[in-house]
Order: structure tokens, then C-alpha cells, then sequence
């Protein structure tokens, strides 16, 4: 175990894969009072890959990190119920957008000293996917963003990325920090004894303000709305009337 | 108001979401400059010099720019930005510019802004989130904005420039990663994101030779591209880069035709804005039909060797 890794997965608390969010009335943001919170699904991506090399013995330790409110704890303990080993929650009751996020992650990074950082590529909230690659650059360390494969080596991790055309190949030195797109794996559900056993794992609480990084929002998300719904069309009997709707109505062949 | 625009390309072609980018760059209403970091890249520099409202290409042709490496064009982006007195940066929101300019932000302190499908005006954007079921209005006051721009809703630029290509200085080789290998698709049809019609399945194929034996003279017929829904991909049926919606590819084609496909909400945010949606599923509950313009409910394995014939 000499040289294996200390993995560091930073996971966020988003509104629930399947809800249907809704903007509320004051266009100041999505509706959130009573709705189910969920770990993010790309982070649980990652928290599944960091857990089975842990197991395979090429990772030491997984560190869950969450950044925000004190709920997020909840989110911590999703983590370590799938077999993270610690977490840390770096408690902020301000906005955190992706820059902010990376400073706070760098920090704890640059106490941990992981060797590896895992991400989800993106947050199905702001779908900002911007996290990692910010964290990466502060940090001067490699980045494979959309991972679908990781190999740890020697000093070196190959990892297989989902790019527009097709899939590309990177080897990377280490430390470095991947973001894990759908393919990954498909991440385990934690069991009941495993969640009772994570609500004894160590969970630490920072206070942001603690590290003295400037984290204030840089952006200011002044209204959302709804787009206007597409309407639904007709219904067509059979093949031969789709097509006469598409050359003589739609005209789009 | 001088903007940058980080080119895209495999050192020959510019790939069709930089010409998206560069007309996104034309709202903040200055001169635009394309940057062009490659090796032997002089073809793709050529292609951004003839590109309508370009001001100059600048040329950083370097070894280690070969594969566009994100840690290595990062610093040299950096580097530019800070001599160029530029107010925005940009790139189409591709893979290249998602994986990219995340890391050119930080470096230089600023948020990025990304997938913007619509300029206000300098400083005032409009993005998706939530899978395209909300849409914000993002203000920024920071000096330099670096944004990722979604490519169906911005007009590709015209050619009819005429545009000085200039060398610029490259950065250092980091030597922090290097691309090892590449299985990029190889197909004669039109490029997914920008073709006019998309072709698209679902589950509902049940194997990849379903989906090959069915869609394909279809999509052929049409002229079309080929798409698939994420179980689609996951299943095996066809390669990653087929994956439209929410986390695959953005496509607003003029017509969107969904075999087999139920219609998750991570699938509609990718194909909702085309121009016509025509859903062909068995299961007349399927959501994908509350936003189709024209539904017909029926057995895929008939139907759709019928329209391919009754399209002849």
C-alpha cells in the first residue's frame, strides 16, 4: 500500500434527479422548499470509482468533501455510506458558484495532499460543468475531464475520455484531477448496514471562513423563467399520412 | 471591444462550433480575434482568415499544441489575455471548449459562463439550467467574461474575410499529460450537432443491429445525421458520441426524428428546440409525444422500413 493513492471526492447537494423543478413566483430562483435533495449524480459516478480502487487495493483512503450548508452533511453520509472512509464538510451559507467551490476544494487539497481528485463532471443544478477543470488550474495539476475509463500506473493514471467525435486516450501525471461522465460505472446502493456504519465514519466540519480564500459570487443570477413549453402536436394514423404531413404541411422534406 | 476566440480544430479544419462562437463574438459588438494554437496548423488558420467579421488570426504553432491539451493552452490563453485588453473570451460549448476554458477562467480569476445561448449585451447573459428547464439571466461586472457558447443558437459565420494571420508566441510545454491514443467515429454523414436532420433512437431498438438495419437507410434517405438517447448508448447500441441530451449533445435541427425513444427529460433537453419533432413509439403514453409535432403510435419494426420506403 505504499504507493497507493489518497482519493479526494468532492460531492454537492442538488435537487433530486427526478424532480420536476418549478421557478418561483419571484424569479429569484427555482423552488426548493420541501423538495427532495440528492447527491449529485455524476458526484455518486465518482464516489463509486474512488470506493472500487480503493478496494482493488491502488487506492489508501477516500475523503468526501462538500461544500455549503449544514444539510450537506446528508449528502456526506450518502458518500460514506458507499464506502468513503472520512468526510469534510467546508460549511459556507453563501452562494458558492464553480470558482468559489475550486478555491474551497484547493485548500483542502493542499491540506490532504490527495493524489488524485475525482469530480462529477458536471452538477445537474447549474449544469455549469466547470468545477474541476477550475480546481485542476489552481492547483497546476493535469485534468481529464468526461472520464469512461481510469487505470492508475506508476506515478501515472491512463484515462479514456468521452470527447464530440468519439473517445480520446490521455496519460496523466500525478497528482491530477479527473471528472467522471455517465459511463464510468454504474454506481452500487448503499445497503442498510452500510448507511448505519457511515453514521459512524469521521465527519468534519470547517467553517469556510476559516481557509481565507475569497469566495464571494462573482456572477449575479438576476431572473429565471421557464421557457415557453413546446406545444404538443397531432397524432398521425399511419406512415403514409407522416409523410404527407412532413413534404405538405411541415415542408421539412 | 476586442474579443477572443479560441479555434477548435485538428490543425486542418476549424470544427463548425468555433464558426458558432465567432458570431456570438460579433454581439459584443468590437473586433473579433480568432486564436489558432495548433501544429502545422497553417490550413485551420487559413479557414479562420476567410471567415466574415474576423479582425486578425493568431497563429501559435507549437509541438505541444498539437493535440490541444487544456493545461498547455490554458497558459498561453492566459498569457494573451492579459496583453490583449480583450472583454470577452470564447469557445462553442463542445468538449474542447468545456474542457478548456473552465481552466482558462481560473487561471486568470474570473467566472465562467457557460453554454450562453443568448448576448444581451456585453455583460448580460442568458444560459440554461436544470436540463433546460429554467432559463437565467447571468450579470457580470468583471473586466474579461469567459464563456462557452451553445452552438444551435448562434448562426455559423459566413466566409468573405479576408483577415491577416499573425504569429504569436507560444507558451512552455507543461508536460503534465499527453494523449495516448483516439477511436474517433468515421462516418459520411452530416456532423451531428449541425445537420438539418437528426435521426435519433432509443431503447426501443432492443440491439445495435436493429438500430444499424433500421435507422440507417433512413437517416441515408434523409441526409440525415445519427443520434441516440443515453439508453441507447449505455446499452451498446452505438458509440458515445451519438448521445443527445442533456449531458450528450445539443441538436436543434429543422427536423428531429425520435424512434424508440420514451423522452426523459435529459433527452428532451437536448432536441427540444428543433424546428420538428416526429415521434414513432409504441406506447402511446410515451412523454417524447406531449412535445412532438407529429405522433404516431406504432410498431417501430414496421413503421419505420415504411416511411424509409414511402420516402423514396
Amino acid at each position: 500500500m505504499e504507493n497507493a493513492l489518497k482519493i479526494l471526492v468532492p460531492v454537492k447537494r442538488v435537487v433530486d434527479y427526478n424532480v420536476k423543478v418549478r421557478v418561483r413566483s419571484d424569479q429569484g430562483g427555482v423552488e426548493l422548499a420541501g423538495v427532495k435533495m440528492s447527491i449529485n449524480p455524476f458526484d455518486e459516478i465518482a464516489v463509486e470509482e474512488a470506493v472500487r480502487l480503493r478496494e482493488a487495493g491502488t487506492a489508501s483512503e477516500v475523503i468526501a468533501v462538500s461544500c455549503g450548508g449544514a444539510a450537506c452533511q446528508e449528502t456526506l453520509r450518502s458518500a460514506l455510506a458507499m464506502g468513503a472512509d472520512r468526510a469534510i464538510l467546508v460549511e459556507s451559507d453563501i452562494e458558492l458558484q464553480p470558482l468559489a467551490v475550486a478555491r474551497l476544494l484547493q485548500a483542502v487539497a493542499l491540506r490532504e495532499q490527495p493524489q488524485l481528485v475525482i469530480c462529477g463532471k458536471q452538477a445537474i443544478d447549474d449544469d455549469a460543468n466547470q468545477t474541476g477543470q477550475m480546481l485542476a488550474a489552481l492547483l497546476g495539476w493535469p485534468q481529464a475531464t468526461f472520464a469512461s475509463k481510469v487505470l492508475p500506473g506508476d506515478g501515472t493514471l491512463t484515462v479514456t475520455r468521452e470527447i464530440d467525435g468519439g473517445l480520446e486516450t490521455l496519460a496523466l501525471k500525478l497528482p491530477a484531477v479527473v471528472t467522471a461522465d455517465l459511463r464510468l460505472n454504474e454506481p452500487r446502493y448503499a445497503t442498510l448496514p452500510n448507511i448505519m456504519k457511515a453514521k459512524k465514519k469521521p465527519l468534519e466540519v470547517m467553517p469556510a471562513a476559516g481557509f481565507g480564500v475569497d469566495i464571494a459570487p462573482r456572477l449575479r443570477h438576476t431572473r429565471h423563467a421557464e421557457p415557453a413549453a413546446r406545444k404538443g402536436g397531432i397524432k398521425v394514423a399511419d406512415v403514409a399520412e407522416l409523410v404527407n404531413k412532413l413534404r405538405n404541411e411541415a415542408k421539412v422534406i | 471591444m476586442k474579443t477572443l476566440v479560441i479555434a477548435e480544430h485538428d490543425n486542418t479544419r476549424l470544427a463548425t462550433a468555433t464558426l458558432n462562437a465567432i458570431t456570438a463574438a460579433t454581439r459584443f459588438g468590437g473586433e473579433v480575434d480568432i486564436l489558432v494554437a495548433g501544429h502545422r496548423c497553417d490550413a485551420a488558420a487559413a479557414q479562420a482568415a476567410s471567415l466574415a467579421g474576423t479582425r486578425r488570426v493568431l497563429k501559435a504553432d507549437a509541438a505541444h499544441y498539437a493535440d490541444a491539451l487544456a493545461e498547455n493552452l490554458a497558459v498561453l490563453i492566459r498569457g494573451m489575455a492579459g496583453s490583449g485588453g480583450y472583454r470577452a473570451i470564447l469557445a462553442g460549448a463542445s468538449s474542447f471548449g468545456k474542457n478548456l476554458l473552465p481552466r482558462v477562467a481560473a487561471l486568470l480569476d474570473v467566472a465562467a459562463i457557460s453554454d450562453v445561448v443568448a448576448i444581451d449585451a456585453p455583460g448580460r447573459y442568458q444560459r440554461p439550467i436544470y436540463a433546460g428547464n429554467v432559463l437565467v439571466a447571468v450579470e457580470s461586472d468583471q473586466p474579461l467574461d469567459v464563456l462557452t457558447v451553445r452552438t444551435t443558437a448562434f448562426d455559423p459565420a459566413a466566409t468573405g474575410g479576408s483577415a491577416p494571420v499573425e504569429p504569436v508566441a507560444s507558451g512552455p510545454d507543461l508536460g503534465l499529460s499527453r494523449v495516448t491514443g483516439r477511436e474517433l467515429s468515421k462516418s459520411e454523414r452530416p456532423e451531428l450537432g449541425a445537420a438539418a436532420i437528426v435521426v435519433s433512437g432509443g431503447r426501443g431498438l432492443g440491439s445495435g443491429e436493429n438500430y444499424q438495419r433500421l435507422l440507417e437507410p433512413l437517416a441515408d434517405r434523409l441526409g440525415a445525421a445519427l443520434g441516440a438517447s443515453r439508453a441507447a448508448v449505455d446499452a451498446g447500441f452505438v458509440p458515445n458520441d451519438y448521445q443527445v441530451g442533456q449531458t450528450g449533445k445539443i441538436v436543434a435541427p429543422g427536423l428531429y426524428i425520435a424512434v424508440g425513444i420514451s423522452g426523459a427529460i435529459q433527452h428532451l433537453a437536448g432536441m427540444k428546440d428543433a424546428k420538428v419533432i416526429v415521434a414513432i413509439n409504441k406506447d402511446p403514453d410515451a412523454p417524447i409525444f406531449q412535445i412532438a409535432d407529429y405522433g404516431l403510435v406504432a410498431d417501430l419494426f414496421e413503421a419505420v422500413p415504411a416511411l424509409t420506403a414511402g420516402l423514396a
